[in-house]
């Protein structure tokens, strides 16, 4: 029986996780639809979405044929891997040891490009070119975290919801502003994903080995609070490192 | 080929940032499996190790990042 914490924790994963790749894919097919046409950007994130569609049909029934302890190891390693790769960066990230990613900026240098080729013959296939790119790399992004946090206990539906809603979130915004959503706290989505997908690492690597983690399904809360601790205590230690440093050089 | 190679290259990226903590931590997982399977340590002893383990990977990278842009 899958409890309420799994439920509710693989959803908000899914959401959160997809939430931040959709607001990086929307940023390029804006600067696509605005700086060069949006035949090209919506032509492109069509055929980028009939291929990710085309994996996930070929790829998706392939996973009822693994055992569930050895699909919880492997995903619960390749998770551990993935989140343990946004964390790491989400506390640089937060300590200010390296620059913010900003949406403003990456549309900015997006739109740059398409400017400066938009006087190429094919300009309209690279405009549609870039927007495929950005949504298949961000989507195959999406399905892996819906595999990911979803596999472990048969929970593919509710994770495919987290981040359907985040699409749909998204899209309805974009439509709304009609800009870049550069005011989206991403650096805190990201450490909040990167928390939360290294706990699910952690906890289904443990299953995947036989473990019966005590409180069963609530040891990812507590897992999660122990990254938690340590992940704000890294960034606390390492801002004050780097306003030593500041004060020691004022240069 | 250049297609398939970027898309290789990006697939690598979603689990490697850092190599030194991607490889640790696959270090780490494969000492606590051997452990687990083949010298009979407790499975809920082997989910601690990975606890404390990537903990302290994670740590030691972050040390490490911080050192270098010294």
């Amino acid at each position: 029986m899958i409890g309420l914490t799994t439920t509710a924790s693989t959803v908000i994963a899914s959401f959160l996780a997809s939430f931040v790749e959709v607001v990086e894919a929307f940023t390029i097919i804006l600067a696509v639809g605005l700086s060069q046409s949006w035949r090209a950007a919506f032509t492109g994130t069509a055929l980028a979405l009939a291929l990710l569609a085309v994996l996930v049909g070929v790829f998706g029934p392939l996973l009822a044929l693994v055992p569930i302890a050895l699909l919880q190891y492997v995903v619960g390693v390749l998770l551990i891997l993935f989140g343990i790769r946004w964390l790491r960066k989400a506390i640089l990230r937060a300590a200010g040891h390296i620059a913010l990613h900003d949406e403003e900026k990456a549309f900015a240098a997006e739109t740059d490009a398409l400017q400066r080729r938009a006087r190429e013959q094919r300009a309209d296939f690279l405009a549609g070119l870039a927007a495929f790119k950005a949504v298949l790399l961000e989507g195959v992004e999406v399905v892996f975290i819906v595999i990911a946090v979803g596999a472990g206990h048969g929970l593919l539906g509710y994770a495919s919801l987290g981040a359907a809603a985040a699409c749909l979130i998204v899209i309805a915004l974009g439509l709304v502003l009609h800009r870049p959503l550069a005011r989206v706290p991403e650096n805190t989505l990201k450490f909040v994903v990167g928390l939360m997908l290294t706990s699910f690492g952690i906890f289904w690597t443990g299953e995947g080995l036989g473990a019966a983690w005590p409180g069963a399904d609530l040891a990812i809360l507590a897992i999660l609070a122990i990254l938690a601790v340590v992940s704000l205590l890294a960034v606390r230690i390492l801002r004050g490192a780097a306003a030593a440093k500041l004060e020691v050089s004022p240069r | 080929m250049n297609a398939i190679r970027t898309a290789l290259r990006e697939f690598w990226g979603l689990f490697v940032d850092d190599g030194s903590l991607a490889l640790f931590v696959v270090v780490l997982i494969a000492l606590v499996t051997a452990a687990v399977k083949e010298a009979g340590l407790p499975p809920l002893w082997g989910g601690a190790a990975l606890v404390v383990g990537c903990v302290a990977l994670l740590v030691e990278s972050l040390y490490r990042a911080a050192r270098g842009k010294r």
